[in-house]
């Protein structure tokens, strides 16, 4: 396995690059065809080369609500991430202790990961209708949407305390530690990178999120909802600069939790440990 | 109060709380609630509480629905086909042949990093390719391949496939590759030493040692495409059905207790496949 390539290698990495081509050729090709003339259609050719239907994104809008849209999203991305961190921390911490019916709770994770999206759907927008209530996309749409990220939150959580050295906290209790304070001054910063992990999960799959909002996010759009609803009655490569620009939007976000991870990793490297350092 | 908190059951369930809380108002109400309105009736711009079996006996009284489940079950097969080839390739690629850490990490973040994005820009992308006069026809046309745009590329169960394939084949990669890196590599030497030859090392070694990672990753390509209505609909230009645009057709028509009905069979059918597929894994045990 060591010394010169072999050709399987070399087939290998041709095939790896062949997939790499087809997961994000399809985006650069919008991505180009976004710079289309003024009179340029869904395809090539290019009719010339402008930001003309960026600008046109800034413009007052013929249909629907780009930029509300964008807001309510972001919030909505932002509630649901921290809410997935919070809860899946307690929750990763809950299933440690193995208490009684945590195979119960796991079997729910489960179905919440595997359960048809259309679903939650469905089923939320039934009993709020039933119920009277307004479905809007802070409370029916933020509650569906934890269905969907929770799930992920957890495995991830699973994943980080299955790696986890319990002599850590064995150390801390015997120095004195409160059950609070071993978690706020051990656990807390080890599994600190992980937890970053889980909100770029809880973020991008909320804001990306369009199943589970489609019948529970009442009047308003969410930004999904409205590039949605732009594919039935959009026919200008406005939708190609839209979808140009949350994608570069999510591909910004993803850069800002990875550069977060590695900064972490580095300030650790440098500064080893602070023990002896005092907890001030 | 301190000795109620050391009882790990109590301040377990303290801390499982929110998580359940979510779990019990946001899907075990919706699935009641959707098990109770299959029962009720409707008229054409209402429904009413009943207890009717009128929704079933429609369900299962029609053709289409047995069509539709073959579809749906077409789409999920060839598409977990596709999915694990691809997948097990390309984790096979980067967990074997990658040979430092940073490369590793660098290449598999490449290939996650459009689950972080939108799903419907990246069907929507397909769009200049695959049309009558996108890239691949006229790719094909100047090569001298066809001497006329191919049609069936868009709005076909082609277009459904590929799609599909595009945005799940990572479920697949994550983790099979994860269960890769997990093998002890001196069991691949040991298989060498002993005189195995690659191909052999593969099938007998490292194919049994990576089978849970390709149970996850099955179960997720299995129940995204079973469970999926706006792929089918977008990429075939609403000409092929599967069980998820059954339901979301009903909803648009506000045929609440017949989507109600329909959603209760796709969601027994996607839980017993998943409860076969996790007698072979245990999920908590490969994360």
């Amino acid at each position: 396995m060591s010394g010169k390539r072999s050709r399987s290698f070399y087939l290998l990495a041709g095939f790896f690059a062949l997939f790499l081509l087809f997961l994000y050729g399809p985006t650069m090709t919008i991505a180009i065809l976004s710079f289309q003339g003024p009179d340029g259609g869904l395809t090539f050719p290019m009719r010339g080369v402008s930001t003309y239907w960026f600008a046109d994104l800034f413009r007052q809008q013929a249909v629907g609500d780009i930029w509300g849209s964008f807001s309510r999203s972001l919030v909505l991305g932002l509630m649901v991430m921290v809410t997935t961190v919070v809860v899946s921390v307690m929750g990763g911490l809950a299933f440690r202790k193995r208490f009684a019916g945590s195979s119960v709770v796991f079997y729910l994770v489960i179905t919440s990961l595997v359960i048809p999206s259309i679903l939650v759907s469905l089923g939320v927008g039934l009993i709020f209708s039933q119920s009277g209530l307004n479905v809007h996309w802070s409370t029916s749409g933020y509650g569906s949407q934890l269905t969907w990220t929770l799930p992920f939150g957890l495995l991830i959580m699973f994943a980080v305390f299955n790696r986890f050295d319990p002599s850590y906290e064995e150390a801390a209790r015997d120095q004195g530690a409160s059950n609070w304070q071993t978690i706020r001054h051990v656990v807390l910063p080890i599994i600190a990178p992980s937890l970053i992990g889980v909100a770029l999960f809880g973020f991008t799959l909320s804001y990306d999120e369009f199943a589970r909002t489609l019948l529970t996010s009442g009047s308003y759009n969410t930004l999904p909802l409205e590039i949605y609803g732009m594919t039935t009655n959009v026919t200008t490569p406005v939708i190609f600069a839209l979808g140009t620009l949350t994608t570069l939007f999510s591909f910004l976000v993803i850069a800002i939790f990875l550069l977060t991870v590695w900064l972490q990793a580095r300030r650790r490297a440098r500064q080893g440990s602070d023990a002896g350092k005092g907890m001030l | 109060m301190r000795n109620l908190l050391k009882n790990r059951h109590l301040s377990g369930w303290l801390l499982a709380a929110p998580l359940s809380a979510v779990l019990l108002l946001f899907l075990v109400l919706p699935i009641v609630m959707i098990v109770v309105v299959s029962f009720w009736g409707a008229t054409e711009f209402s429904i009413y509480p009943a207890f009717l079996f009128d929704n079933y006996a429609f369900l299962f009284g029609s053709p289409v629905t047995y069509s539709v489940f073959f579809n749906t079950f077409k789409y999920a097969a060839i598409t977990w086909v596709f999915t694990l080839g691809i997948g097990f390739t390309v984790a096979y690629f980067l967990a074997f042949h990658v040979r430092t850490l940073t490369w590793q990490i660098a290449l598999f973040l490449l290939c996650t990093i459009p689950f972080w994005t939108s799903n419907i820009i990246r069907m929507i992308s397909w769009i200049p390719f695959l049309g009558r006069n996108g890239l691949a026809n006229s790719t094909l046309i100047s090569w001298g391949v066809i001497d006329e745009p191919v049609e069936w590329l868009l709005f076909s169960d082609f277009s459904v496939i590929l799609a599909f394939v595009h945005l799940y084949t990572l479920f697949m990669v994550v983790p099979i590759f994860n269960t890769m890196m997990r093998i002890d590599r001196s069991l691949i030497e040991a298989a060498y030493d002993n005189g195995a030859s690659g191909l052999q090392t593969l099938t007998n070694v490292i194919i049994p040692l990576t089978k849970p990672g390709i149970m996850i990753g099955s179960i997720f390509v299995v129940t995204l495409v079973m469970g999926d209505f706006i792929t089918v609909r977008f990429m075939s230009g609403s000409q092929s059905a599967n069980v998820g645009r059954l339901i979301s057709n009903d909803i648009a028509l506000l045929q609440y207790p017949s989507a109600a009905a329909t959603a209760v069979v796709l969601l027994a059918t996607v839980l017993l496949i998943i409860a076969v597929l996790l007698r072979f894994v245990d999920i908590r045990k490969e994360l």
